[in-house]
């Protein structure tokens, strides 16, 4: 057996270039630039960390990380851990039941929201619950529950609850699909074990399932979590971070500085944090994830 | 043993919940707009009626969007694809020096969020004269996308069958050779996920395309229904008829490729 020689890392060359020219360079300069008074014209002006203490006495950034820790919630948490029972119920019951069939098709429903674009759900939603043509005020008003009708996203005090009950919509999906597969791992026989010993599927669900489902759960709750920091289109085309900044978030705030405000310095004081913060949640989770490989094996 | 058909009756009422703002959307997208003003949003439309969706996929040029969203993300799709695998094959298959590094590199720039990209991006495009053009939003979509491409088939070739490769070289196959002959093939299926993901991702894409792509000639579809969001010409049908246009492409590319979707949604572990 011939051993293959060294001489591979030619092939990195476009990829590396190319990276560096569009990620390292402009996460380079973003973070110097966070250091800068700059209009995006002329040259930037140096101030040390000004940007960084101006943030702390912003409101509006600290409001934007609170409605981050609700998103957070609505986009990673509860969809988790309805995702793990939906999943759990669909794999044990339904597919044993009514067959895989069955079982695939409410999955392929649930998950419908995931693919479609952002913009476009969001344009969706936006109509159904516009306040005076909008389809959720019409039908309360038609099942005599009118007195319910609210201003959905345009009161600032239910814009921020409207938002996060999208985006359990929007997200279920993805934990269903990712659980119903991690499910297909575990060996059938430890379920006929449990259950020969008089276990009911509550007891199974946490004794087993849970347990033995925990690679996928870290992976879910990661990304959804990551995927809730990151934010845009979806308060974008819904409220554009209003009304009265009640849906303001990390990403709408910077975008709001660099195009709307010309503060190109205190932007990239924004987007510098809120990509501090993601970076160091990638790292803790996967530490935890090699450690329970580790541990587990 | 009634307790499996009462499961069943929750969750399909569930399924349907979450389907329903789209079944919304497709009846009064086919309505008048006097059928939508006297009988309401929940009632079958009277007459089928298309006049809606017509007239909205003329107003904004429709099929110029669909075609701008096909050629960035077919091309982005290809280009993603192909990145992947040249970085993949020096750090999955010839674990060059110091790829743990460039792992890692792989991995903080899958997680980045692209508000810490775009302004400089902004800024470097408009010195390029690539500001406003499809071809900054592939380079950059292509880059982006490959990060992850990278970062997944570098640790499916890891553990490539040694022995093809060998095989390859002992009938004097070069390493360009090889990768063409030996491990494209084989891990086509894997390389059908990535592409799958990639243009759909593509597709989907809203900040970045939203900023870069600010005439009206080169939006995509998301941007194109985006920015019209709020606006005065925007009735309930109207609406409607642009909700379900842009539902429907994706809606098609999901039920096209949704084998390989749900095989490879696992293989993701940070996007």
């Amino acid at each position: 057996m011939r051993k293959r020689k060294g001489g591979y890392a030619g092939f990195l060359i476009p990829g590396v270039a190319a990276s560096l020219a569009v990620i390292a360079l402009p996460l380079i300069m973003t973070v110097y630039t966070s250091f800068t008074r700059w209009t995006g014209i002329g040259t930037p002006e140096w101030i040390g960390v000004q940007n960084y203490r101006r943030l702390l006495d912003d409101s509006l950034f600290w409001s934007s990380f609170g409605h981050i820790l609700l998103l957070i919630i609505a986009m990673a948490v509860v969809p988790t851990l309805l995702g793990l029972v939906l999943a759990a119920l669909l794999f044990d019951f339904i597919a044993k039941a009514f067959g895989d069939r069955v079982a695939s098709v409410l999955r392929s429903g649930l998950y419908v929201p995931q693919v479609l674009p952002v913009a476009v759900t969001g344009i969706v939603w936006a109509w159904i619950l516009h306040p005076s043509y909008g389809a959720l005020n019409r039908i309360l008003d038609t099942i005599g529950l009118g007195v319910l009708a609210r201003n959905w996203l345009g009161d600032p005090k239910y814009a921020l609850f409207s938002v996060m009950a999208i985006m359990v919509w929007f997200q279920l999906g993805y934990p269903v699909v990712m659980f119903m597969a991690g499910l297909q791992r575990i060996d059938p026989e430890l379920y006929e074990a449990a259950e020969l010993d008089g276990a009911d599927w509550w007891q199974r669900f946490r004794r087993i399932t849970v347990h033995l489902i925990r690679p996928e759960f870290y992976v879910v709750l990661v990304t959804t979590t990551i995927a809730a920091l990151k934010i845009f289109g979806q308060i974008f085309v819904l409220t554009r971070g209003g009304p009265s900044n009640a849906t303001l978030v990390p990403s709408y705030f910077a975008y709001k500085n660099f195009f709307e405000k010309a503060n190109v310095g205190y932007g990239s004081a924004i987007a510098t944090i809120l990509t501090l913060i993601i970076i160091v949640l990638a790292f803790v989770f996967l530490r935890l994830q090699t450690r329970n490989e580790t541990s587990g094996s | 043993m009634k307790f499996r058909w009462v499961v069943l009756a929750a969750l399909s009422a569930l399924t349907l919940l979450v389907l329903a703002p789209l079944l919304v959307i497709a009846l009064n997208a086919v309505k008048s707009p006097s059928d939508y003003a006297n009988h309401g949003p929940l009632s079958m439309p009277s007459t089928l009626y298309f006049h809606g969706i017509v007239d909205f996929w003329n107003r904004v040029d429709f099929s110029r969007k669909l075609l701008n969203s096909l050629i960035v993300s077919g091309i982005v799709a290809v280009l993603g694809v192909l990145l992947s695998v040249l970085n993949a094959y020096a750090l999955g298959i010839g674990r060059v020096k110091g790829r743990v590094w460039f792992l890692v590199f792989f991995l903080v720039a899958n997680v980045l969020p692209q508000e810490v990209l775009v302004y400089p991006l902004y800024y470097l495009s408009k010195q390029l004269y690539l500001y406003d053009s499809l071809t900054s939003v592939i380079i950059i979509f292509t880059v982006i996308q490959s990060a992850f491409g990278t970062y997944l088939l570098s640790s499916v070739f890891a553990e490539f069958p040694t022995e093809l490769l060998d095989a390859a070289a002992v009938d004097g196959a070069g390493k360009w050779r090889a990768l063409w002959r030996v491990v494209v093939p084989v891990s086509r299926p894997t390389l059908a996920v990535l592409f799958t993901f990639f243009f759909i991702w593509t597709w989907n894409e809203f900040f970045l395309p939203l900023i870069f792509l600010i005439s009206n000639a080169n939006q995509t579809v998301p941007v194109a229904l985006g920015v019209l969001q709020g606006d005065r010409m925007m009735d309930a049908t109207t609406t409607s008829a642009s909700g379900l246009i842009g539902i429907l492409p994706a809606l098609l590319f999901f039920l096209i490729f949704q084998r390989t979707l749900t095989r490879g949604i696992t293989a993701g572990a940070i996007k």
